[in-house]
């Protein structure tokens, strides 16, 4: 079998003239993605939790930076942490660090509404039950209310995170070399149009599929870590479901 | 900061009340659900309180776990105050850690089980001592082996809640809150849930608990024979208030009050 370099330039005709340039996009769009992505569940993770708490200024600041980020576009908080930032602080950012940090706070904010939707919405029993039995409150959260609201965030945290992914392509109006980019670079300088843009969208298509794979994977993980979903199979469960058969 | 400033310092043991109601409110908004309620359990006491829906029973269960604050009046446990310690010679509010050490002594068995569907029996049973108590992990599990032996249940140690029928879940709670020890056990319509078949093994359970230990118990149920069979007092609640109360013979057989005779007449017919 002879296995394709899909990137290689040797590739017939316009492939092998456009796809080297677009595999170095790709890999930078993966690499904000990725940047982008951490920083947003890290972001979604401590800032849904902080709309939780019981302290109602804490809920407050939580509340500010959800509202002005989701607010606010990707695209213009790119410009003042690209653009306006060096003029008011003099600190210039290099480009694929603004444009991940921007990602981040952008789908971070809706990140922190699908935690904080997600932890309300574990039956108040849980978190009784979890009281009555004298758990601390980090306990009661690490152990018995996160466990459960995990389930229920990974499928709109699947969808934000492929939002994200689409959204890198903006980052190439502050010149991240990105897969956006680059195929505007290959139209300019005279490839053709249409091959270019249909393996713009077959890249991008392929990018958030396997983040909707990595996602299934680990909505699996979860489920079963709450007992729906498919149980594991041993030998011991496969006992125990039948005896309980009959109900 | 000087030894008595020490923040929740332990009260005096009360010898003679475990549980002591001074003239408790609470009222959740505009609707005032118990008025100046007081009322006491002696340690090792069996107490079932009875009365209509939303005469204000789960809530005083919910106000001894430390599940809701009184709005105003005081709650004591064996003379330790729930909502509240002292800060030197202040009274201030119970912090966490005030809160920790009395929840320490309640247990609770609620209607709906509330198992935590993320672990499997054992854990189940075994989470809090090791998390809250400190106990290690190989004598919890000892414990709660001997638990689920007693429960009927010890099969179902590596089962996952949904595996388990209502009945089953149940008495699984029941291991889970006596693992934790408790000096008095709280049950707010443990079998209300269930289905009519599953109802006589969790109360039979339930006996054999009561009459072995020393546990103080509070008991909200509509079972009157099962009310009958564990408690050496009945209460009997109307508007937050106690209509009646006495020996369960007395208040089953011959009780006082019109409003009573009505409820139990109420209850005895469904
Ligand atoms: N969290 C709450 N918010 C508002 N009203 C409540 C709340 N909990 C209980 N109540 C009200 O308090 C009253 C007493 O409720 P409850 O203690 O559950 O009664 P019981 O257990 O005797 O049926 C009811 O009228 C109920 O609607
Ligand atoms: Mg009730």
């Amino acid at each position: 079998m002879v296995t394709v370099n899909p990137c290689s330039a040797e590739l017939p005709g316009t492939l092998g003239e456009t796809m080297p340039f677009l595999c170095e996009g790709a890999v930078v769009t993966l690499q904000s993605a990725a940047g982008g992505s951490v920083l947003a569940l890290v972001l979604a993770l401590v800032v849904g939790l902080t709309a939780t708490s019981r302290f109602r200024g804490a809920r407050a600041v939580a509340r500010v930076y959800m509202e002005f980020f989701r607010g606010t576009s990707v695209l213009v908080q790119l410009f003042w942490l690209f653009y306006a930032m060096p003029i008011l602080t003099g600190f210039q950012l290099d480009t694929l660090f603004a444009g991940i940090l921007a990602l981040g706070l952008n789908l971070g904010a809706y990140g922190s509404e699908v935690v904080r939707g997600a932890v309300q919405a574990v039956p108040a029993g849980q978190r009784e039950a979890a009281i009555a039995l004298n758990l601390s409150p980090y306990q009661r959260m690490r152990r018995v209310i996160l466990p459960q609201a995990f389930v229920e965030m990974v499928p709109p945290m699947n969808n934000l995170l492929i939002e994200l992914l689409k959204s890198t392509s903006l980052l190439s109006v502050i010149t991240v070399t990105d897969l956006a980019y680059q195929g505007r670079l290959l139209v300019n300088s005279g490839s053709d149009q249409l091959v270019v843009f249909a393996l713009l969208l077959v890249i991008y298509f392929l990018l958030s599929y396997l983040i909707t794979l990595l996602m299934r994977y680990v909505e699996g993980r979860a489920a079963r870590l709450v007992g729906r979903g498919k149980p594991r199979r041993t030998p011991w469960r496969r006992r125990s479901a039948t005896a309980g058969a009959g109900r | 900061m000087t030894p008595e400033s020490q923040p929740g310092t332990p009260a005096e043991p009360d010898p003679q009340w475990m549980v002591r109601f001074d003239k408790v409110v609470k009222t959740f908004g505009d609707a005032t659900v118990l008025r100046e309620l007081d009322f006491q359990v002696r340690p090792g006491e069996r107490v079932t309180l009875i009365g209509p829906s939303g005469s204000g029973k789960t809530t005083i269960l919910r106000l001894l776990m430390t599940l809701e604050r009184v709005t105003s009046g005081t709650i004591h446990i064996d003379g330790e105050c729930l909502s509240h310690m002292r800060r030197g010679t202040r009274r201030v509010p119970a912090d966490e850690r005030h809160l920790r050490r009395v929840r320490k002594r309640i247990g609770m068995v609620f209607q709906q089980f509330n198992l935590f569907p993320n672990m499997n029996v054992l854990r189940n049973i075994t989470e809090a001592p090791v998390r809250a108590l400190g106990v290690p992990r190989d004598q919890a599990e000892d414990k709660a082996r001997e638990l689920l032996e007693m429960v009927g249940l010890a099969d179902k140690a590596l089962a996952h809640p949904s595996q388990l029928s209502g009945g089953q879940q149940q008495r699984v709670a029941i291991a889970r809150a006596l693992a934790m020890e408790p000096e008095v056990l709280l049950l707010d319509e443990v079998t209300s849930a269930l289905d009519p078949e599953l109802v006589s093994g969790v109360q039979c359970l339930l006996r054999d608990i009561a009459q072995q230990g020393n546990l103080t118990l509070l008991c909200v149920t509509h079972e009157m024979n099962f009310a009958r069979d564990i408690s050496d007092r009945v209460l009997m609640f109307d508007h937050g208030r106690i209509l009646e109360e006495g020996p369960p013979d007395q208040i089953f057989s011959e009780p006082e009050q019109q409003r009573t005779r009505e409820f139990l007449q109420a209850v005895l017919d469904v």
